[in-house]
């Protein structure tokens, strides 16, 4: 099934391709990864989306742990985590559709980013279901071609307790 | 202090951090290195082959447990290490491997001698660096000592473009490092996971240890005896493990595993509690997982948390050391041992001696010859020689199951064997590493004749240093690890094994310079072991050994440790191949 892993790491040459090796060298296909620095500049938080086997889990997370760069890493797969994504499309949609189609990425509070005579540029964030959907819809209306930015995940904050020890370490655990 | 070249600060760092010699081989990009050493103290061992610098390094390592340093040029000398520095990754050995790359300006630009060494040693090594400022050159090389030596050791490379070797900046010392802020060392046992772990100790009745080389790499040898001696319990070691508790010690049985001794197999298989201290439950120690230990509660104390529950599910995990770990348990037990009431105590007491008895009644069995020398008989003589005194160094295949059968280890860190990667080539350059960390010990490579031929170059490192390694080459003329696997599963359909055409012995050394000879007939043997040990130089002794001879017991791949073949039987061909 998928994983979803958060990774707290040193912004440091070569942390990436430790992580990444991790998972590629048992075969893992990497669905999404995210990256880029916290608070402190000189961490980055990685959000991970790979297909890895129900007794993989636990291992890859534990040998992820002990690569030197990462100084915390946290499975959310069954958590409560805020999961988002964000996605850009670019749709070739006939001048007469365009109200209809406004309307429609009004739903999804998707908007408009730039415009020309053949095509529109909407962004949209959300959570993966709801970008598949927005995406099926403007299928609809014509041809488009887009990016997808991969999920980033944070954790939720424990209700009674407030400060932490490290905000960035935070973000990885509930409370 | 006065500004200094980057080779120079790479230097000064080695030396600061203890190396008493590099195993290297120079090259283009590493020549400021090179021109450093001319002029300087430290030692650098010229090998034949960058593979063996690593080899050495290890040999070095697993000698001292000190680290071992290598060294090599960008592109091939790099890549050549590989097999090396992934070696000492499956066996947890300290390694710091120094390469040079091209300078920065080339990187990228597919520059001669340029390879991806950063990106290729990823996965050789425990940790890598790519230095490519002079100013973080010094805290770089500490950092890699540091981290090649703590927690679970491990090969760590730096790559050191050639600008950087040639710039001039400041040498900071060890004190300077910053914080490792991912790096995480186990911290002390935690008390109430001793408890918990006495607790299950306790209530065993059948206990079984299961020790490896992570008690080595913690120089616990002397609490794990004595936690042996406290609980009462036998102890089989893995191929890392030997040596760890003294062969001789009343509560030892055997090796386990594919190759391991029957009562050590049916020891593990009928305990009620196994324990397993610094080892990975490895594929070639449990068979078929399912029915490895199947009756026992699990009891797992290991350095390095991602291998509890990594093949076998710990009933309780204990990460950390081995030795404060046994030192807290051997503490709590002495303190309750009350606890173990009488019953129970009987019970363990005929436990023990019921392992006892398997271990007198299966001993390593094998058919002597008159007309050829076995292959065990020459392993039971280099036993004698040694009387567990010597450092051995083997390669893999049947002789290095042989010698794990055969011979007797005294202490611990005298026995050295690719274990894990199973390195073909590894006995004779381990052994050149072990002799310069211990010179005043005797130090027995004994390596098939195919590994040796591997390793044949290293004979000239041997003669130009005049290192007196015995070289023991036990020779059946043929790959014979895959040729028994051939003869039991695959209907002896012998492919590619054959390596007959092997040198002439006392010409081949003679070649190199040193001495040499060849022995055939059993009669003989003993003449000629006598010969190569008593030669104060190196000595290449090629002994010819029974071709057919297979390593028994063994665990059909796949299958489970109680189900070994004990001696050779025709029913042995229905067994299933597997890996």
């Amino acid at each position: 099934m998928q994983q979803l892993i958060s990774l707290l790491v040193e912004n440091k040459p070569g942390a990436l391709m430790r992580v990444a090796g991790v998972l590629t060298s048992r075969g893992y296909n990497i669905e999404s990864l995210t990256v880029a620095k916290t608070v402190d500049p000189t961490l980055s938080i990685m959000t991970i989306v790979a297909e890895v086997g129900d007794d993989g889990r636990d291992l890859l997370i534990k040998q992820i742990s002990r690569l030197v760069n990462v100084i915390k890493a946290v499975d959310l797969t069954d958590s409560r985590a805020v999961r988002r994504e964000l996605v850009l499309i670019k749709i070739y949609v006939e001048e007469e559709r365009r109200p209809a189609l406004l309307t429609e990425a009004e739903i999804f509070r998707a908007r408009v980013v730039d415009a020309s005579p053949k095509a529109y540029t909407i962004e949209a964030t959300g959570s993966p279901d709801k970008l598949n959907a927005l995406i099926a819809l403007l299928r609809s209306y014509g041809p488009i071609e887009m990016v997808r930015s991969g999920a980033m995940a944070m954790a939720r904050a424990k209700q009674n307790k407030l400060p932490v020890p490290s905000y960035t370490e935070a973000a990885l655990s509930e409370g | 202090m006065a500004m200094l070249s980057g080779a120079q600060i790479l230097i000064e760092s080695l030396v600061r951090e203890g190396a008493e010699a590099v195993f290297g081989y120079p090259g283009g990009v590493t020549l400021p290195i090179y021109d450093v050493l001319y002029s300087h103290p430290l030692r650098h061992v010229l090998v034949r082959h960058e593979q063996n610098a690593a080899f050495a390094a290890q040999g070095y390592a697993r000698a001292t447990g000190k680290a071992g340093v290598c060294m090599a040029t960008s592109g091939p000398g790099a890549t050549n290490l590989t097999t090396g520095l992934v070696d000492a990754l499956m066996d947890s050995i300290p390694v710091v491997a120094v390469t040079g790359q091209v300078p920065q300006a080339l990187i990228g630009r597919d520059a001669f001698q340029e390879a991806d060494t950063f990106g290729i040693s990823r996965s050789a090594t425990k940790h890598n660096y790519l230095v490519k400022d002079i100013s973080e050159l010094s805290q770089t090389v500490h950092e890699a000592f540091h981290i090649a030596v703590s927690g679970r050791p491990g090969p760590v490379l730096v790559d050191i473009t050639k600008d950087v070797l040639l710039s001039n900046g400041d040498y900071s010392d060890e004190q300077a490092m910053a914080p490792l802020r991912g790096y995480r060392l186990a911290d002390e046992p935690d008390t109430d996971a001793i408890e918990r772990a006495v607790e299950f100790l306790w209530r065993a009745e059948r206990p079984y240890i299961y020790a490896g080389g992570g008690v080595i790499s913690s120089s616990a040898s002397a609490e794990l005896v004595r936690f042996s001696e406290l609980l009462e319990a036998p102890l089989a070691h893995t191929v890392m493990g030997l040596g760890a508790m003294p062969t001789e010690h009343p509560n030892f049985i055997s090796m386990l595993g594919m190759h391991g001794s029957y009562a050590a197999n049916m020891g593990v298989t009928e305990c009620d509690a196994l324990i397993g201290l610094g080892v990975r439950f490895d594929d070639r120690v449990t068979g078929r997982l399912d029915k490895f230990a199947p009756g026992a509660k699990v009891l797992h104390v290991d350095i390095d948390p991602a291998e509890i529950n990594k093949n076998r599910r710990a009933d309780l995990g204990v990460v950390g050391d081995a030795k404060p770990v046994l030192r807290a348990i051997n503490e709590r037990l002495a303190e309750t041992r009350a606890t173990l009431g009488r019953e129970r105590r009987e019970a363990r007491l005929a436990w023990m001696e019921h392992v006892r008895a398997m271990k007198r009644d299966h001993p390593y069995v094998y058919e002597e010859s008159t007309e050829e020398i076995k292959p065990q008989a020459l392993m039971r003589k280099l036993d004698q020689i040694s009387g567990g005194e010597a450092i051995v160094t083997v390669d893999v295949g049947q002789h290095q199951m042989w010698a794990a059968q055969h011979l007797r280890f005294n202490h611990p860190r005298l026995w050295q064997s690719s274990s894990g990667l199973g390195s073909m080539g590894f006995g004779l350059p381990a052994a050149m590493g072990a002799k310069f960390a211990c010179p005043d010990k005797t130090v027995i490579a004994i390596v098939g004749d195919g590994g040796f031929m591997m390793s044949l170059p290293e004979l000239g490192t041997i003669a130009a240093n005049r290192l007196p390694v015995k070289i023991i080459v036990m020779n059946n003329n043929t790959l014979g690890m895959v040729r028994q696997w051939q003869q039991l599963f695959y209907g002896k359909r012998y492919s590619e094994v054959d390596v007959a055409s092997f040198p002439d012995a006392s010409l081949l050394a003679a070649a190199f310079g040193i001495a040499g000879g060849s022995v055939a007939d059993p009669a003989d043997l003993d003449e000629a072991l006598a010969h190569a040990f008593d030669e104060p130089g190196p000595y290449l002794l090629n002994v010819q050994v029974t071709p057919e001879e297979c390593v028994y017991p063994m665990v059909p791949a796949g299958g489970a440790v109680s189900e070994m073949i004990l001696r050779p039987e025709p029913e042995a061909a229905e067994a299933v191949a597997g890996d």
